[in-house]
């Protein structure tokens, strides 16, 4: 395990290293340099620790100087957001920081934890790695060429590409410290450098929304922090121990249910869905970084590991049915939402919802789902914002709307597009057999509120996946053409992405056998199976079907003799599928657009009761949870 | 092999009973509304002819979709008449539907465009109920899998009469029947002209035909779930019940109009709560 301190070390060091490049040929090999060398650590680390027999390791144990460090470097994280807060004129952030600061190190000083093992490898925190370490790392490289485009376009922004860079990097190290972390101490020092790190890159163009979000995700996530902290607090002077294990172990009430409740804010679960929904005002590749490898995943992770504490305790139902709502109010509002990224983030919050849902059940079955749905997210979403962050630098618009006839027009990103799509929400992608797997364990948990949120939000993703896919393949020729100006290494990543989506889709099994199983193993110490044979030979039917039908019946058609007539109008068709004669005789340009529905599920109708009807319940469950407590 | 058996003979018989049932239903709308109505056999006619026709085509991935359409809603019925589980067909057969959506939109024709927006409406308006449908089977039986639901020593409608009603009404959806035809008409002079099938001709029509017939028939299989056990004569029970269910969705048909989309979606939601779900919740609490 000597490789450990290399894996966090290395991103840390590129991090540091970058921003003083000054040459944009040279940054863009190191940071090639950088991400391949994250994606080679992490893969010597998985094969070192498979090769050792896939061992539940702790290590670590004296770290005294380390300890000293970061409390210095936490002193320092406050001193930035005091600033950059006195700076913003956004004082009440000034006392989530000050406080949780203090309290951590009221905390450290005057209950001081046994001396523990800070760090653990297991297949759950391996699993993190891997997914942060090769769906980050493309990221990173994909940010190369999006980069520069996006600087080519946005001339209007001062190019801060180096520090971006820096600050990708420095997440990634944040992120696999944080998963590896098993003292809490050491857990929370990574999470606050996520916080952080999220609100710089949301703050990337400086401009007053983009500073306005910035804040909010941080104030949010401070808040989350500051849960985190009294959980230390009160998990060292009661336990005597801040180790994340013992504080499962003990199902302490009051440690899990504000772990649980820095999980959600983490995790961008009602009523903190606004902070990831604003940070899209951030160049792509921070969103996609945000929204798939890190950051979001770091809430779901800690929710994971509380699973076996939450399972049948009312902190257990409270995050399940702030899960499920988050599901359907998310799923409700992406109806209506025209702009490509608002939607991917819309289905971000209700994917993430549903993860949710499934830890604070804390049954084998839904934290199976859960890790499945984790994998199947993380990949897919990435690549969704990488393939419509390149349609936005080519199309100079990412509006569902403007991507009418998109296949046509630039079919490469179509298909990734198209991929990611089906493989957030079609059979027999991962996604759904998840979801089947959830719906069961829902109906065993008892949970009826789960189950009918689950049958209705559901429906709604159909209705705003199905849409966007009908936009992409209408064949509708217009004169306009496009350039597509996406990078090679842009289309490196999209298309290492597609390939993953694909195996992890052809693999299913194996991706459940090898990785959910041992997870299930660790956490809970037994293993039910969750996919009978049965259901394994259905899913093959569905697979082959799915993946050769379309196939063949392409190959049976294309030979087809067909003669080719114009689309029927209403006013006579101009012969060009595009223009029509309107009933003043004028050729008219033929206009389509989807549905929306704003009057029903738009998000100015929706978000504030969402919202208020979710910190309501989270403020009772919370009261009754720390009352029942003390 | 008894499976084979259902599988290939709902492969091979299923769009005949289709048409037989279609040719039934011409003939008792055309008695209800005081017409003789065309003769039984009117609907092999029709695919004949349409197989006999020029292939116009307005591009080339309408009729790739429309069989992918095809395909998978047989692949939908076939899980189903093979025993395997519930949720996964239901699964496919909204991927089915996904398709013609597909092959609609490829057109990009207003018309046909306005059909596939309102196909998605009523696809958001009846899949709810779908997923309860599959949990109240799962609650009734223990088991996802037709073959355990079969094999019960009662009929799961005893415990299941919420979720019938409620599959009752979105049959009427999956029927393309009034109230709910929204997405397209038989007749070409109405508001949306053809809706989802503006734009399609000769073969491609047939093929979205004959899925049509695939899909009346898995329907009322699913109807047919609710009534089948152990018993032999279960079936024929289940049999006449279908036949009644389908008379009474012609008769709703005739008797009512065409609601808008608001309405559609909201009545169907409402029923799919308080049929599918209080039933549900029944289940749950007694459990």
């Amino acid at each position: 395990m000597g490789i450990l301190p290399v894996l966090i070390g290395w991103p840390v060091l590129m991090a540091a290293v970058v921003p003083f490049i000054k040459s944009v040929r040279t940054r863009s090999i190191a940071v090639y340099m950088g991400s391949g060398g994250v994606m080679a650590l992490a893969a010597a680390f998985l094969a070192a620790w498979l090769l050792g027999g896939a061992p539940v390791t702790v290590f670590y144990k004296e770290t005294e100087i380390l300890n000293h460090c970061m409390l210095g470097a936490e002193l320092f994280l406050m001193g930035l957001i005091v600033y950059l807060s006195i700076k913003h004129r956004k004082y009440p952030v000034i006392l989530l920081s000050v406080g949780q600061t203090a309290l951590l190190f009221w905390s450290e000083f005057t209950h001081p934890a046994a001396p523990a093992e800070h760090m653990k490898v297991d297949s759950l925190s391996m699993l993190m790695c891997v997914i942060v370490a090769f769906v980050g790392g493309f990221i990173c490289i994909y940010a190369v060429g999006y980069m520069k485009a996006y600087h080519q376009h946005h001339t209007e922004y001062k190019d801060r590409s180096g520090f971006f860079f820096s600050m990708l990097f420095l997440f990634l190290g944040a992120m696999l410290g944080l998963v590896l972390s098993e003292n809490l101490i050491w857990m929370y020092f990574f999470w606050e450098i996520t916080s952080v790190i999220s609100f710089l890159l949301i703050g990337y163009t400086r401009t007053e929304e983009a500073v306005h979000n910035s804040f909010r995700a941080l104030w949010m996530n401070l808040l989350g922090g500051l849960g985190f902290a009294i959980a230390i607090a009160v998990a060292a002077s009661t336990l005597g121990s801040a180790q994340l294990g013992d504080v499962v172990k003990a199902g302490s009430v009051i440690p899990i249910a504000m772990l649980a409740l820095a999980g959600l804010t983490k995790s961008a679960q009602l009523p903190f869905s606004s902070w990831l929904l604003g940070a899209m005002v951030a160049p792509t590749p921070s969103s996609a970084l945000l929204h798939s490898a890190t950051m979001v995943k770091a809430g779901i992770y800690l929710l994971i590991r509380l699973a076996p504490a939450l399972a049948g305790t009312i902190t257990g139902t409270m995050v399940s049915l702030i899960g499920g709502f988050t599901f359907i109010a998310a799923s409700a509002m992406a109806i209506a939402q025209n702009d490509g990224k608002k939607v991917l983030a819309f289905s971000t919050v209700s994917n993430l919802g549903l993860i949710v849902a499934c830890a604070g059940i804390g049954a084998q079955e839904t934290i199976w789902a859960g890790v499945l749905l984790m994998i199947f997210h993380a990949v897919s979403k990435s690549m969704l914002f990488q393939a419509v962050g390149s349609v936005e630098n080519s199309l100079g618009s990412r509006d569902i709307e403007d991507m009418h006839g998109l296949l046509l027009r630039m079919p490469k990103l179509t298909y990734i597009i198209g991929i990611g799509i089906a493989g957030m929400y079609l059979a027999p992608f991962g996604m759904l057999i998840s979801k089947w797997a959830a719906l069961r364990a829902f109906v065993d948990a008892g949970n009826f509120l789960l189950v009918l949120f689950l049958a209705y939000g559901s429906a709604m993703t159909m209705l705003y996946w199905t849409k966007w896919l009908s936009k992409l393949v209408s064949m509708h020729h217009t004169k306009a053409t496009v350039k597509d100006i996406t990078r090679k290494d842009q289309y490196l990543s999209m298309f290492v992405h597609s390939a993953c989506m694909l195996l992890l889709c052809l693999l299913f099994p194996a991706v459940e056998t090898l990785v959910a199983n041992p997870i299930i193993y660790e956490l809970f110490g037994s293993a039910n199976e969750v996919l009978s044979m049965s259901v394994v030979t259905t899913m093959t039917i569905m697979l082959v079907s799915v993946l050769f039908v379309p196939v063949t019946m392409f190959l049976v058609t294309r030979s087809a003799h067909r003669v080719y007539v114009p689309i029927y109008m209403s006013g006579a068709n101009e012969g060009d599928n595009t223009y029509f004669v309107d009933s003043y005789g004028e050729p008219r340009h033929l206009y389509l657009s989807n549905w929306y529905l704003r009057f029903q599920f738009g998000m100015r109708r929706l978000m504030l009761p969402a919202e208020i009807l979710s910190a309501g319940v989270l403020l009772v469950m919370l009261c009754m949870i720390i009352g029942g407590a003390i | 092999m008894i499976q084979t058996i259902s599988v290939v003979a709902y492969l091979l018989l299923a769009p005949f009973l289709g048409a037989f049932l279609d040719g039934l239903d011409r003939i008792l709308s055309a008695r209800m509304q005081g017409r003789k109505g065309p003769p039984f056999l009117q609907p092999f006619y029709d695919i004949g002819k349409l197989f006999s026709k020029q292939m116009l085509a307005v591009n080339n991935a309408q009729l790739f979709l429309n069989l992918c359409y095809l395909i998978f809603l047989a692949v939908a019925g076939c899980m189903l008449f093979a025993g395997a589980d519930i949720l996964m067909c239901l699964f496919i057969l909204s991927t089915a539907d996904m398709f013609l959506i597909m092959a609609a939109s490829s057109d990009s024709s207003p018309y046909a465009t306005m059909g596939a927006g309102r196909e998605m409406i009523q696809m958001m308006a009846y899949e709810p109920l779908t997923l309860l449908l599959a949990v109240g089977f799962y609650l009734a039986t223990g088991s996802f899998q037709v073959t355990d639901i079969i094999h019960m020593p009662q009929s799961a409608v005893i415990l299941l009469p919420g979720i019938l009603l409620g599959f009752f009404f979105i049959t009427a959806i999956k029927l393309r029947k009034s109230p709910f035809d929204l997405s397209t008409s038989h007749h070409a002079h109405q508001e949306m002209v053809k809706g989802l099938t503006t734009e399609m001709a000769g073969p491609t029509l047939a093929i979205m035909n004959i899925a049509e017939y695939y899909e009346i028939v898995l329907m009322l299989g699913i109807v047919a779930l609710f009534f089948v056990n152990e018993n032999w004569w279960s079936w024929p029970l289940a049999i006449a019940v279908c036949l009644i269910l389908y008379f009474l969705e012609i008769l709703w048909d005739n008797v009512s109009a065409r609601v808008k989309w608001k309405t559609l979606l909201s009545s169907c939601w409402i029923v799919t709560l308080l049929a599918g779900g209080l039933n549900i919740l029944i289940l749950m609490l007694v459990r």
